[in-house]
């Protein structure tokens, strides 16, 4: 016999492999499986203690802080004040300000990676001679360290620090908002296409080919069989490189922090809070600005995971 | 036991010094000096800050907020003595060594040292910014020459006036000597510590922020004015089409070397900060390091003894001569060179004059209001931004306002 029929008590087992042919009992949860269960919960404990130190504490820790006025700098002015950190922020321009600017990088730089990193991924998934040197070539820019690539666009368009681009213009990309939100973006572009389109090649090999030729024989142009086949079956993967991507977009700090510092109006939220937090030590405003974008964060990754299930759903629907 | 282990680190106790990088090897100038006379009661060793002041603080708060014990010796930007004092993050000097640290010392220095009647920080070295001008080009400014008339000067050659507007300390710097030689003042009452009230009366604002804005909006501005610190702008005077600089005396040496503009050494003529009012004096800033000793510090009786050897007349000399770091010890300016200091007269009165920035522990969050208001200078509209100022340095006064 080389197939086994399914008896009661794999039913009863939950599909477990029997721990003993010879001796089975009749029991739901036999003494082995409660140890056994009983083993499991103490391997994962360790895990669970460490990440409840690691990102349960410091959330509420921070949380805690922002219901404070609390600056290291005026210790004894420390008191509870409930929600006015919040409402300080809230009612702040600067505040709106810089939500602003995080949002417009946010969105124009991932929209650009996604178009550069689909086209990039299409390339890669294409490539039949000297793929392995395309890929890797491609790949080059996210293997440079933010900081370093930040440095080197700023190095090149600024001619106060012996850029070599822009040289004898009057108004330096740098020492504008426009130019440099441009320059902010582009370095984001630049550096991180090659992480989205890696995830969105992932995507592009789970496209069986026999759909797309189904649709070459249906005479699906090469524009509809993207539109129509290819990008719905990989929805999945969008929505993963779309999703990692905004939640990175979002807390982007260093490329601004190198360029600019913030100055011309292109201050982040991370760096709202980094310069409440470690420039003037105050606390409970820095924490209250980090719980914000904390909750940004959160509500980006709700509003793409609900995204993400009710397409899976509406597919499976189809089928 | 306790003895015991604290000796085993080596005998001698090193006394680490914060200071931001320095040219001229000064810094190294003092600490070896003071390492010799020390005949091994301690050795200072060196601590490299980064070159910007605002960096500089950044690093220093978070360690002395933490109570680093590790930092025995401060460079402190004058700026910093009433938040660090205030927070207790530097100890007060003993009262028995005030005289030796103060006696012939200039008077705005030593008010940048005290806070609350006690010296916290020992005057170092001091700086003030002086109006540079190519006298190869135009006529010496009168006495009471003004910003405007610098303004209109420039236009009329078509050459620019080199300032500070990049969103730093140094925007602070500029604002603060205009809103003083305007006749105002920044608080009302700093020696009430952090229960100061703001001032900035509307009329003087407006005239610091009126001149501001004109030259950012005239083609006299640099165009990356937006960016320009002191290093940018004495590159941008050194390249040649500039009339006039504001600037510290370090861009003096440096215009040896210029490539542009041979010879622009001899070029260079020197007046005291201009007016905004025809009428009345102008106020220069106040810049300059002093030297304070850390309030965790393992070695504070040393510092306290190391710190009298560093800024002793002969180590100011060497810095003033070799860093082009100006004395704070009165005495001192009689012996600086005139081929290295030939404007040490405008020089000394400049800052025996000079207007402190505002003695207040929340005196980095005012700066960043004042950044936050009036970058870039281009856009300042000086009614609207003199009352947006107000309020943001209330809040700031607080700690309560959102600065970025």
């Amino acid at each position: 016999m080389t197939t086994r029929t399914p008896t009661n008590e794999d039913a009863d087992t939950g599909g477990r492999r029997p721990t003993s042919l010879a001796a089975p009992k009749p029991s739901k949860y036999t003494d082995r499986d409660q140890a056994e269960r009983r083993l499991g919960i103490r391997l994962v404990l360790p895990a669970a203690i460490v990440m409840a130190v690691v990102t349960v504490y410091p959330i509420l820790y921070a949380i805690w802080l922002s219901l404070q006025r609390y600056n290291l700098r005026f210790p004894d002015d420390r008191k509870y004040v409930w929600f006015a950190n919040y409402t300080k922020i809230l009612s702040s321009g600067v505040f709106w300000q810089v939500f602003s600017v995080t949002i417009l990088i946010t969105v124009i730089s991932v929209a650009i990676e996604f178009v550069l990193g689909l086209t990039l991924a299409l390339v890669m998934h294409r490539a039949i001679f000297g793929r392995n040197v395309v890929r890797t070539s491609i790949l080059i820019p996210y293997g440079i360290i933010t900081v370093v690539a930040a440095f080197a666009f700023r190095f090149a368009v600024s001619p106060d620090d012996g850029g070599f681009l822009f040289t004898n213009s009057d108004n330096p990309p740098l020492s504008n908002h426009w130019g440099s939100l441009a320059v902010i973006i582009l370095t984001e572009v630049w550096k991180t296409t090659p992480f989205m389109s890696l995830l969105l090649l992932a995507g592009l090999a789970t496209v069986p080919n026999e759909l797309i030729e189904a649709a070459k024989v249906d005479g699906a142009s090469s524009w509809q069989r993207l539109r129509k086949v290819i990008l719905p079956t990989m929805k999945a993967a969008v929505m993963v490189a779309l999703l990692f991507r905004t939640l990175d977009a979002v807390r982007i700090f260093d490329t601004v922090y190198i360029q600019t510092k913030g100055a011309n109006d292109t201050a982040t939220l991370s760096q709202l809070g980094y310069n409440q937090l470690i420039n003037q030590l105050n606390l409970g405003l820095g924490s209250a600005v980090s719980v914000l974008l904390f909750l940004l964060v959160v509500l980006i990754a709700f509003i793409f995971v609900k995204g993400f299930r009710t397409d899976l759903g509406a597919v499976r629907g189809e089928r | 036991m306790l003895a015991a282990c604290g000796s085993s680190g080596g005998g001698v106790p090193t006394l680490n010094w914060y200071i931001g990088k320095q040219s001229g090897g000064w810094i190294e100038h003092a600490i070896d000096e003071c390492n010799k006379s020390a005949a091994g009661k301690y050795k200072i060793k060196f601590q490299e800050l980064p070159a910007r002041a605002t960096d500089q603080r950044e690093q220093l708060v978070r360690r002395l907020a933490a109570n680093d014990s590790s930092i025995d010796i401060v460079g402190m930007d004058v700026i910093w003595t009433a938040e660090f004092a205030n927070a207790k993050w530097i100890a007060p000097f003993p009262e028995s060594q005030r005289a030796a640290l103060t006696d012939g010392v200039l008077q705005g220095p030593v008010q940048s040292g005290t806070y609350q009647g006690k010296l916290y920080a020992a005057p170092y070295t001091s700086n003030t910014q002086l109006l540079w001008y190519r006298k190869d080009l135009t006529a010496a400014p009168p006495e009471n020459f003004t910003w405007q008339q610098m303004l209109d000067d420039a236009n009329r050659q078509g050459k620019q006036v080199q300032i500070q507007g990049a969103r730093a300390e140094s925007l602070t710097v500029t604002f603060n000597a205009l809103l003083a030689s305007a006749g105002g003042r920044f608080l009302n009452n700093p020696e009430a510590g952090k229960d100061a009230t703001v001032s900035l009366e509307q009329a003087p604002t407006v005239a610091a922020l009126t001149a501001l804005h004109n030259l950012a909006a005239s083609p006299a501005a640099n165009p990356s004015l937006n960016t320009a610190e002191e290093d940018s702008s004495r590159q941008a005077f050194e390249e040649g089409n500039s009339l006039y600089e504001i600037n510290y005396p370090f861009i003096y040496p440096s215009a040896a070397e210029s490539t542009s503009v041979p010879g622009l050494q001899q070029k260079l003529g020197w007046a005291r900060f201009p007016r905004v009012d025809a009428n009345t004096p102008s106020k220069p800033p106040l810049g300059g390091f002093n030297l304070a000793v850390g309030a965790a510090s393992k070695h504070k009786d040393l510092a306290f003894q190391a710190i009298e050897c560093i800024r002793q007349p002969a180590n100011q000399l060497f810095a003033a001569q070799e860093g082009g770091n100006p004395p704070t010890t009165s005495a001192v300016y009689d012996q600086l060179t005139t081929d290295k200091y030939p404007f040490k007269e405008v020089l000394r009165s400049s800052i025996n004059d000079a207007e402190p920035r505002p003695v207040s522990p929340a005196y980095n969050d005012l700066s960043l209001a004042v950044q936050n208001t009036i970058h870039p200078l281009s856009g300042v509209n000086p009614t609207a931004d003199a009352i947006a100022l107000r309020k943001l340095s209330e809040q700031a006064l607080k700690s309560e306002a959102v600065l970025s």
